[in-house]
């Protein structure tokens, strides 16, 4: 299709899609500051040309946050006034003033701004144990030209991913175990070569690529003796070529989603592969943790999106001979480095499916009575196989939480509507405000198409009692899944803690599921001593055709705890044991890491555990790929 | 050994107080009270539903389409007429709660209960763990069951306290009352066959129902884990049916706990008395109608003494669960379609029934009575009054040590509380010259005896029950006290081997947890060095100067319950050639111990009562020494006589048990 048409349309196009995406993403002002242009852009050019546009620097420390999420000049802060506000100019919250956030802050949790338990200010470099390093190796690097690294900050930097009990020990300023060396491999052959060095001098890899960790994969074993060798593949971020033919791209692993889609889009084309960590996880990431994305109802998720994948392991390169659509070979061996998180080596080029833009995109929302049917009408909406892009499906507490985050109206008109529509659903309907939840969708396509599209999922929606509540509702239920990270830090400022985690679970057990295990979580606080009540919500965010995948955020007050952390392991462990016991399986999309391997064993059985272990002894024996992840 | 095991001090058990709930209905209208505004909390998942819709639900559920699906497929026939059958079912079945109904019988049972009882007592504090449990968690009441009034009087007090209204499970026997099985129905009872073990309509009907009902928290689900009145006063094994149905959508994760609540219901005169002492002699039960019970208004002549209703604490059922029972295998088959429970759910399930049957025991209130049915029972027919007052101060206080719940009057000498009691019991005993002796109105010479035994056997058995009531306190040490008496080494693990000996025998007649014998001997143990009965020095057990009173004092209140199991065995060794009916057992051995009585060779009358001449075919089967066989389709139980023999001697100390395994002690 790309092919046929003619160039500026496709500039228009490509335009339009930038725009949208950074409808979720950026401030659409900021577009500029992007220098993105839609431009037809053919493979070899994008060999050239992008030597090094990547977002993310070999300094991290220059744009992001060292002890929490994101950029250095975004997050959420309470001004002068006691108002909250988000700051900086990338997203479509920054600069905004939210009035209702404190409110709700204070009321969910018992915080009060008087209490205040504020991060450390810097990095004490000497509170960081010294690099423990392997002099032949060392030498030998040196003598590839390939840049490394160790300095405090750069092995600090790749120490953590972004668990609760990691970002906490940062801001505590509390070290253990960390990365002895940095390296930033250019290409699959640098790889290729410290792969191989390390082999020689017997020194630990981990791979590194955005950080966005949920599991522990990237902390440091704490009783490793061996150099451990952090592997950044931020350098390797080059869209290789591209095949209009067969509407695939060749991509090295390092590219971070956010730069791979812009790049793309100069082409006209996307991946559609969204997580919602995009803006600094990578593809070899996604790779290598099975990752899920938003839109995977159009797109698929990752396992459907890849046609070809090169790892570097100890034992030399893996990879298959053709990019055949499918293939009855045996079992596929992509399987075993989709999901090997980092255990067997490193992932360097990917070959992804793209698909040309969509010409159109549309948000969209429905109020539901109660979650009950909200969940059902979902159930319905997957049988007939008509999920939009995205739909997500937030119970009342989240939906709250997101009215929390409303900005400030600009006129009366606005307030006056909302207060309509308010009175509308609530008074005139009879929906209750503390049962109702809601529903939000996305749509892309077609206009045509779309817009039948999103006639058929209300028209289903109506039988469930959905009433539709407007494009702005749901776009702002999926800025919330984007700023989510920031705010924890804010909370973080004044004793309240939390995560979130997921699970994927059959449909017939999705309402006892988030029932049980928003139980659970209260009672456990209550019974570990949390002395205010906790934030236990759910949302269903993804569906399939025999089942869904439930998101769960929890978070709690810690003041009177001694330990907060350990108290929260305990709470989110439970959880996951509530989980399990009600058919959930122990991840969808976040992976299992180091945080969760304490259950794989009852997961995929004793069998299935020794498949595992066998592969990582053949590829792996001297276990240089040493981040004891999965077993 | 003491500092091995962690004893929980059975005195130290903090038991709530009691409020007599008969005393405000004795100062204020009965009317008003009936007609006041009723609004209990309600659970706080509750989904609201009438009546109606339950079956409407229960009908549509995965899990009866499923069944439905299933038995047209096996039999042929169309799902329509099956689905019939099962609306059918569900119809004969189902409760239809209703107010007005209810309202009624607050009314009528307001003053029948007043006739009946002095006071029915209740522990507000339970009331107000119940009512904190209805509302967080779906709420399963599990009641002692000694009397038809049990249920009417839990709904009674639940009302009063405007606590959410049971469904009960019942017995089909109702319905054949007319007019009576209706009211019954609207006042929240629904009713089960006896036995539907084959039928899996039924059963997927019946367990779908009472599960909606918990699931979506209709209303509180009561039943009686024993299954049926305990005729003997004595707390029957539990029946898991029901507790099995209960406990589903726990482990399937359609409910996130489920509390369940033991409440000891305890009579200071059983209703039925004397009804149950005929049944258990033979008299077929007078089957239930309504004729029946208009006669029996005149019942409300008569005193009845006290009820006590202890309200337990609620038992999470999800505690009970933990790291035993793993959720996650009812993962992989869906959950409408049913499936027999694994073996670790059967055990769970098991353990739990019995768990909650001795929690019910040990809430059930003591009456003075009771002490002194006891020690009659010891001596009969009768003892001097002054010895009898003597010897029930002396027992009143063994039993406190050992942790019974004595209701007691405080302020009043021994010696009233005990004219008081047998005064109340004018039925059983009386005082004759300054003897309480069981009566005995009869003249000799107008009868045969064999009329002579039964008379004197009702009497016998009716005092029997009352002793039974105080069983669950005495039994671990009287066991260990018999096995000490019996085994002359005093020997440590030679006691153990021979109470456990005796516990496995026992297990149909008392309630002992399962896989739990070192405990109950160890429990046993304490109480003995607790009241000085006996020391324990090194491995041996020492029986003090001063405990052999006691000793044998619980010896002979096993006494009965060995001699009935001799004679059972007598009959088995002496009267079957080829082998026996089940139907043949109970008659034949009743005219065997009839005629040991008469001959004077048998004292004790227990054994008469069909009880414990099932319990103990149960328990023979049990230990193998009685075999099923299916014969032309007859199922007969066949002898090993040798088994027979072993056993009886083992029961006279003669021969050495089998040693049970140590490793524990």
């Amino acid at each position: 299709m790309a092919s046929s048409s003619n160039i500026s349309e496709l500039q228009q196009i490509a335009k339009e899609r930038l725009r949208i995406i950074s409808g979720h993403l950026q401030k659409p002002a900021n577009r500029e500051q992007l220098r993105v242009s839609a431009n037809e852009c053919k493979a070899e050019a994008a060999d050239r040309s992008l030597e090094k546009t990547g977002t993310i620097p070999k300094r991290r420390q220059d744009i992001l946050k060292w002890n929490g999420w994101g950029y250095n000049d975004s997050k959420f802060t309470f001004n002068k006034k006691g108002q909250a506000e988000f700051t900086g100019k990338r997203y479509r919250l920054s600069g905004m003033v939210l009035p209702a956030l404190r409110e709700w802050f204070e009321k969910t949790f018992g915080a009060s701004l008087e209490h205040k338990t504020p991060a450390r200010s810097a990095l004490n470099p000497s509170e960081v144990p010294p690099p423990i390093l392997n002099e032949g190796f060392v030498q030998d690097l040196k003598g590839t030209a390939i840049p490394f690294s160790c300095e405090t900050e750069d092995r600090i930097f790749r120490a953590h991913g972004h668990c609760l009990h990691e970002v906490f020990a940062l801001r505590e300023g509390k070290f253990e175990r960390v990365p002895d060396l940095v390296v930033w491999p250019n290409c699959h052959n640098d790889v290729e070569k410290i792969v191989e060095l390390a082999c020689k001098h017997n020194i630990c890899v981990m791979p590194f690529g955005g950080g966005t960790s949920v599991s522990n994969a990237v902390e440091c074993p704490s009783d490793e003796k061996r150099t451990i060798l952090s592997l950044d593949t931020s350098q390797m971020n080059r869209i290789l070529w591209i095949d209009e033919k067969n509407l695939t791209a060749h991509v090295e692993a390092g590219i971070v989603g956010q730069d791979l889609e812009r790049l793309l889009n100069e082409s006209g084309y996307c991946t559609g592969h969204e997580p919602d960590s995009m803006e600094f996880s990578t593809l070899g990431g996604w790779v290598a943790t099975r990752a899920s994305g938003m839109k995977k109802n159009i797109y698929g998720n990752i396992e459907d999106l890849v046609v070809h994948i090169r790892m570097v392991t100890p034992r030399g390169v893996i990879e298959k001979s053709c990019q055949g659509p499918r293939m009855s070979t045996g079992p596929d061996i992509y399987h075993f480095i989709m999901g090997s998180e980092g255990t067997l080596g490193v992932v360097t080029e990917v070959t992804i499916k793209i698909r040309p833009i969509p010409e159109y995109q549309k948000y969209g929302s429905v109020v539901f009575p109660n979650f009950d049917q909200g969940v059902a009408c979902l159930r319905e909406v997957a049988k007939q196989r008509c999920a939009p892009a995205s739909i997500r499906l937030m119970d009342n507490e989240q939906f709250q939480f997101g009215h929390a985050l409303k900005p400030q109206v600009s006129s009366i008109f606005t307030s006056f509507l909302d207060g309509l529509k308010k009175f509308y659903i609530t008074k005139f309907k009879g929906f209750d405000p503390n049962q109702l939840c809601v529903a939000t969708l996305l749509f892309e396509g077609d206009r045509e198409k779309v817009l039948q599209h999103e006639k058929q999922v209300y028209d289903i929606a109506a039988k469930f009692g959905g009433l539709a509540a407007g494009e702005d509702n749901g776009q702002r239920g999926y800025m919330l899944t984007f700023v989510i990270a920031y705010l924890r830090d804010l909370g973080m400022d004044y004793y309240v803690i939390g995560e979130s985690f997921e699970t994927s679970v059959p449909w017939d057990r999705v309402l006892d599921l988030c029932s049980n295990v928003k139980e659970r979580i209260i009672r456990e606080c209550k019974e570990k001593g949390v002395q205010f009540p906790p934030l236990s919500t759910c949302r269903v965010t993804q569906t399939y055709d025999a089942g869904a995948c439930v998101y769960f955020y929890f978070a709690f007050n810690y003041r009177g705890l001694s330990d907060p952390i350990h108290v929260y392991d305990q709470i989110e462990h439970a959880a996951r044991e509530e989980i399990l016991a009600n058919g959930g399986s122990l991840s969808h999309h976040h992976g299992v890491g180091k945080l969760r391997k304490h259950w794989l064993q009852e997961t995929i059985s004793d069998v299935g555990l020794g498949m595992l272990r066998s592969v990582k002894e053949y590829v792996d024996p001297n276990n240089i790929f040493g981040n004891r992840n999965l077993l | 050994m003491a500092s091995k095991t962690l004893y929980s001090d059975p005195r130290l058990k903090k038991r709530d107080d009691f409020e007599d709930i008969l005393e405000e209905r004795r100062n204020s209208s009965d009317l008003r009270y009936a007609l006041r505004c009723y609004t209990p909390l309600l659970y706080k998942g509750i989904t609201p539903c009438k009546a109606s819709m339950l079956k409407t639900t229960v009908l549509k559920s995965d899990h009866v389409h499923y069944v439905i699906q299933q038995l047209s497929k096996e039999m042929g026939e169309s799902p329509d007429i099956i689905k019939e059958e099962a609306a059918e079912i569900l119809e004969e079945m189902a409760q239809s709660l209703q107010l007005g109904i209810i309202r009624f019988f607050a009314f009528t049972l307001s003053k029948a209960f007043k006739k009946l009882f002095q006071r029915v007592k209740v522990n507000e504090e339970g009331i107000q763990r119940l009512q904190q449990a209805i509302q967080e968690h779906p709420v399963v009441l599990l009641p002692s069951h000694r009397s038809y009034i049990d249920f009417l009087m839990l709904s009674y007090i639940l009302y009063t306290y405007d606590l959410s209204l049971p469904v009960i499970a019942s017995g089909m026997d109702f319905l054949g009352m007319k007019i009576v099985g209706e009211m019954l129905r609207m006042s929240g009872a629904f009713f089960m066959r006896r036995s539907f073990g084959g039928d899996k309509l039924y059963w997927a009907v019946f367990s779908e129902y009472v599960k909606t009902m918990l699931r979506i928290g209709y209303a509180p689900v009561e039943f009686f884990l024993e299954g049926t009145r305990s005729r003997t006063c004595k707390s029957l094994t539990p029946k898991l049916g029901l507790l099995n149905i209960v406990t589903e959508p726990f482990f399937k994760g359609e409910v996130f706990d489920v509390s369940l609540v033991p409440i000891s219901i305890s009579y200071e005169r059983v209703l039925e008395e004397s009804l149950y002492a005929h049944e258990l002699l033979g008299v077929p039960k007078p089957k239930e109608t309504t004729s029946g019970l208009l006669k029996a208004r005149k019942m409300l002549g008569d005193d009845f003494g006290s009820i006590h209703v202890y309200f337990g604490h609620p038992v999470s059922l999800r505690s009970l669960a933990q790291k035993k029972i793993n959720r996650s295998n009812f993962n992989l088959v869906p959950r409408h379609i049913p499936r027999k429970p694994t073996e670790d759910i059967q055990a769970f399930v098991n353990n739990t029934g019995y768990r909650m049957v001795r929690l019910q025991q040990e809430n059930m209130v003591v009456s003075p009575w009771v002490l002194i049915a006891t020690i009659l029972m010891q001596d009969l027919p009768g003892v001097d009054s002054e010895y009898l007052i003597e010897k029930t101060a002396w027992l009143r206080s063994l039993a406190l040590l050992f942790g019974a719940f004595l209701d007691w009057p405080d302020h009043v000498p021994t010696s009233k509380v005990v004219a008081s009691s047998v005064a109340l019991h004018h039925n059983i005993v009386r005082n004759v010259n300054g003897r309480v002796v069981l009566i005995d109105e009869e003249k000799p010479n107008d009868n045969s005896s064999d009329d002579l035994v039964f008379k004197k056997a009702v009497t016998v058995l009716m005092c029997a029950s009352y002793r039974n009531q105080i069983m669950h306190v005495f039994i671990r040490p009287a066991l260990v006290a018999a096995a000490i008496h019996t085994v002359c080494n005093a020997r440590k693990e030679e006691v153990f081997s021979y109470f456990n000996f005796l516990r496995e025998l026992f297990a149909n007649e008392f309630i002992f947890t399962p896989g739990n014998a070192v405990q109950d001997f160890e429990d046993g143990c304490y109480l003995l060095v607790k009241c000085d009965a006996v020391q324990i020095l090194k491995q041996d057990f020492v029986v003090t100067e001063t405990g052999q009173s006691t000793i044998s004092f619980l010896v002979a209140m096993l006494r009965p319950f060995l001699e009935g199991y001799q004679v059972v065995c007598k009959y088995l060794s002496e009267e079957v050639i080829e082998g026996f009916t089940e139907m043949q057992y109970v008659p034949a051995v009743r005219i065997f111990a009839v005629k040991m009585i008469i001959s004077g060779s048998l004292k004790s009358y227990d054994v008469l009562s069909s009880d414990m001449q099932k319990n103990c075919l149960a328990a023979l089967l049990r230990l193998n020494v009685l075999r099923k066989t299916k014969l032309a389709d007859q199922i007969t139980i066949k002898v090993n006589q040798a088994a027979v023999t072993r056993l009886v001697d083992a029961l006279d100390g003669k021969t050495p048990v089998q040693k049970a395994a140590l490793a524990r002690l």
